[in-house]
């Protein structure tokens, strides 16, 4: 049989958007470090209640792409085009950054638990917010630390410093601090590179759990733990998306030579 | 439309974003404050300080060549006697002289600390030298009253008060100060360095020499600058020991002034807006422009000597 | 052994004994000023007044005025400090605004400090007419205090993780929610430090408070607390010789006999409040720290 690969340079799968609820969606999206471009060309769509995971090797502009979802760039970079989310541009001068923020929540790279208790850690933001009520607050830690499942193993040390914690336990302290204050996306900048197998393992499950209620996007360069996990994948590659498509058809037929390449193991 | 509820309700000014505006706002305010005194200090001063020559006509010329302070009485030449050489030559003089009595001292001990025994250098050498930078300079005048000043006396004969018990005491003072800095700008030279040197067969002194320190001298030239403006701008220890004779110096050992034991002794015995008011105002602006200059020079070697890294 | 190693050696002697002759002189300067000092310092000491004429003074007054005027100093820059610190280790962009205000932070921190006296004098005591009081000499400790306590604060709050920004603005808090509560709490160890390093620093001046908190210390009734009484401890508007001031005063025109001891006592009491100032700066800081990253 003849080789049927898309020799065109890209190629990125769209929803009919009759059919499939999409939460968020960038349009025409490039960023700038000072003048010099880092990254353009990444039309993608997320669909509601999905795991889609962000691949390339470093450089290639995901995590700069993840930042700019919910406009953590700002300081550093100039983005221009649309970011909808649920139809809404996002980015646009008018647009309150922070209620942006609050319901496109962040988990990091490193885990970075403040130097608070875990309870405090969980409930500081909604504090800020204007929730003091005790039995609420007891509610949402509960609420959060289960679903983020590190309940059973901090629950009897609730006032103890998160610093304190584990890598593993840390990152999940942290997930549960950013689902107090109920995002409906949950965007994870290589959540599990600081932690060892069994906790990276862990790490997923809860993330399959959470597929149920959140819209996750998750940056990895760990092409297993993209194959496992995620619904769709997008390749960057020097700050472009090249290819976006369902996760099984990635990494079993890619359409473009350079996604096969990279998901192969042939450079990255 | 659910949309443009939504859109309504993220364009919504959020209390987050009023305490941003409010929290920035603040800091800068804190900022501006500072900002707003060193300017104040500046424009005070100078005031102040120019009022001799622009309110009481005194000469430039007068006021810098002039060695005859008494202001408010003339010089037997029958000009206004406001010559204000006799402190600025004392204040250089025990900067400089300081200065050079230091400085070998302090590289010395510098390079003790970090090339020679960097352990004995963090354990004892460090916290001593970090101890000595607080000591209040009353305690080092007080010291210079009752050991150096008497030393002085026995040894060199006069007074004991003067320009030699002056440039003691600031070597003292300015001694942990050029250490401490001179030590950092050590450590900033890269290990690499070192090694290269040593490898091609340098001996450890001439790695030292010729390596180490030639690569540290900015470093090493804003310490001795630094120490500079510190002897030069010192008040109460140089006033209790130099003997506050408003004269050229003849010698080391005889009683002389600088700016800042004039202002200090002085200040208190004269009425605002007359002329001995003014002129001292004058010496302070003088005292002021020096320590300017001091940072225009440390600036200047600091944009020549950064280390690439 | 040849020429240019043997050369190495005797300057490698040379400089160990340089570095040697230094800690003499350091060694003798703390030696010196304990052992004539200490045997003068008793608890009498430290609280009666001091006499003008005759011997037996003490330095309670001013050994209370230092501390006071310490305390006030450090209440009014210490907000100042932080909000300057602030705005400058996380709002400051990098241009030509902020380089002037960074040289304007130099220059107040290199200005002698008679210099910044005889301002406070002009500004607190002769054009707000506070005179010779707490008041004038408090102002102007704190801005002899401001630039060094900025520059240590600023180093404390850049030392702090960025992960811990980036945490507190990713759930959505403002950039400032995050400095206050997560940014200066985490750096609390080093901020701490820092003021009691610069406390140190502000209780040893004395050439800032002779043109404003005066050189005389009226007797206190410490009774009356009340701070609108002009003989309380506590009233903002009297005069205040502070220790270090008396050092240096009775030192130029003091007329009592046992003028060397209570000098050498003061001086004593001086450098060791300065001792215990600089370790309990590292103790302190250090102990934070701990707690803070503990179980419990």
């Amino acid at each position: 049989m003849l080789n049927t690969k898309n020799k065109s340079d890209r190629f990125i799968y769209h929803f009919n958007p009759e059919e499939t609820e999409i939460t968020m969606q960038t349009k025409n999206l490039e960023v700038y470090y000072g003048k010099s471009l880092a990254m353009h060309n990444a039309d993608i769509q997320f669909q509601k209640n999905t795991i889609t995971a962000l691949i390339g090797p470093s450089g290639s502009g995901k995590s700069t792409y993840l930042r700019s979802l919910n406009r953590m760039n700002d300081d550093i970079a100039t983005v221009k085009g649309q970011i909808l989310y649920q139809g809404v541009d996002i980015n646009q001068p008018k647009i309150d950054v922070y209620e942006v923020r609050r319901r496109i929540g962040m988990v990091f790279q490193r885990p970075n638990p403040f130097a608070k208790s875990i309870y405090g850690n969980i409930t500081f933001a909604l504090e800020r917010r204007g929730v003091h009520d005790k039995r609420v607050l007891d509610e949402v830690v509960e609420k959060t630390l289960k679903q983020a499942a590190v309940w059973d193993q901090v629950k009897d040390n609730l006032h103890k410093s998160a610093q304190s914690l584990s890598g593993g336990q840390a990152q999940r302290v942290c997930i549960a601090r950013a689902l107090a204050v109920e995002p409906d996306v949950l965007l994870l900048d290589e959540p599990a590179s600081a932690l060892d197998p069994v906790s990276t393992q862990q790490l997923e499950q809860t993330l399959r759990e959470l597929k149920k209620d959140y819209t996750i996007i998750i940056v990895t360069h760990n092409m297993q733990q993209a194959a496992r996990l995620s619904d769709y994948t997008v390749f960057f590659n020097l700050g472009e998306a090249i290819e976006y498509n369902k996760t099984r058809k990635i990494f079993t037929r890619p359409k473009i030579e350079l996604t096969d390449d990279y998901v192969s193991g042939n450079f990255g | 439309m659910q949309d443009q509820k939504l859109a309504k309700q993220l364009m919504k000014k959020s209390k987050t974003a009023r305490y941003e505006r409010f929290g920035h706002l603040l800091s800068l305010s804190a900022l501006l404050l500072i900002m707003a005194i060193v300017l104040g200090i500046i424009i005070f001063i100078a005031t102040k300080g120019l009022s001799t020559f622009f309110r009481d006509n005194i000469s430039f010329k007068d006021f810098f060549t002039g060695v005859i302070w008494n202001p408010g009485t003339k010089t037997p030449s029958g000009q206004q006697a406001v010559g204000a050489l006799p402190m600025i030559v004392g204040s250089f003089l025990v900067t400089i002289l300081a200065a050079i009595v230091s400085t070998p001292f302090a590289i010395g001990t510098a390079v003790y600390m970090t090339e020679i025994s960097p352990k004995r250098g963090a354990k004892i050498l460090q916290p001593v030298t970090e101890l000595l930078v607080g000591i209040p300079s009353v305690v080092y005048g007080f010291i210079g009253l009752s050991v150096v000043v008497p030393f002085v006396r026995n040894t060199f004969g006069g007074s004991g008060f003067g320009i030699l018990s002056g440039t003691f005491v600031l070597f003292v003072m300015i001694l942990p100060t050029i250490v401490s800095m001179t030590v950092d700008s050590l450590k900033a030279v890269p290990k690499y360095y070192r090694q290269a040197s040593l490898a091609l067969g340098a001996t450890k002194w001439q790695t030292i020499w010729k390596v180490v320190l030639r690569a540290a001298t900015p470093g090493i030239l804003t310490a001795i600058v630094f120490g500079m403006a510190r002897a030069f701008g010192e008040a109460l220890a140089v006033q209790m020991v130099i003997g506050n004779a408003a004269l050229m110096p003849h010698n080391l050992v005889s009683p002389a002034s600088t700016l800042t034991s004039v202002l200090t002794a002085g200040m208190g015995n004269t009425v605002m807006g007359s002329l001995q008011n003014d002129a001292l105002w004058s010496l302070a602006l003088v005292l002021l422009i020096m320590s300017l200059l001091f940072n225009l020079m440390v600036h200047f070697i600091g944009r020549r000597g950064a280390f690439k890294k | 052994m040849n020429r240019t190693q043997k050369q190495s050696q005797i300057a490698i002697l040379l400089l160990r004994l340089i570095a040697a002759l230094v800690v003499l002189i350091l060694a003798f300067l703390i030696g010196y000023i304990f052992i004539t000092g200490l045997p003068n310092v008793s608890w009498k000491f430290l609280t009666s007044p001091a006499k003008a004429f005759t011997a037996g003074g003490g330095i309670g007054v001013q050994l209370f005025n230092s501390i006071y005027l310490l305390i006030l100093a450090m209440i009014i820059s210490l907000p100042i400090a932080l909000g300057a610190s602030i705005y400058l280790s996380e709002y400051a962009k990098d241009n030509w605004f902020t380089s002037m205000i960074r040289t304007a932070i130099e220059i107040l921190s290199s200005l002698p400090s008679v210099v910044v006296g005889l301002f406070g004098f002009l500004l607190f005591v002769v054009q707000f007419n506070y005179g010779f009081s707490i008041i004038s000499g408090a102002l102007t400790l704190t801005i002899f205090n401001l630039p060094l306590l900025t520059r240590n604060i600023e180093e404390s709050l850049a030392s702090v993780s960025d992960d811990q920004r980036q945490g507190g603005l990713g759930l959505g808090l403002s950039k400032y929610e995050t400095i206050v509560h997560i940014v200066v709490p985490a750096a609390l160890p080093g901020i701490i430090s820092g003021v009691i390093l610069c406390s140190g620093r502000v209780f040893g001046e004395a050439a800032a408070l002779i043109y404003t908190a005066g050189q005389s210390a009226p007797a206190l009734n410490f009774g009356d607390w009340n701070p609108f009484n002009i003989d309380s401890p506590l009233s903002p508007l009297r005069p205040a010789e502070t220790l270090a001031v008396h050092i240096w005063k009775i030192n130029s025109e003091g007329i009592m006999p046992d003028l060397t001891q209570v000098s050498s006592g003061s001086a004593a009491v001086l450098v060791l409040a300065i001792l215990i100032f600089n370790l309990s700066a590292r103790y302190i800081g250090r102990k934070i720290f701990e707690k803070m990253t503990s179980m419990n």
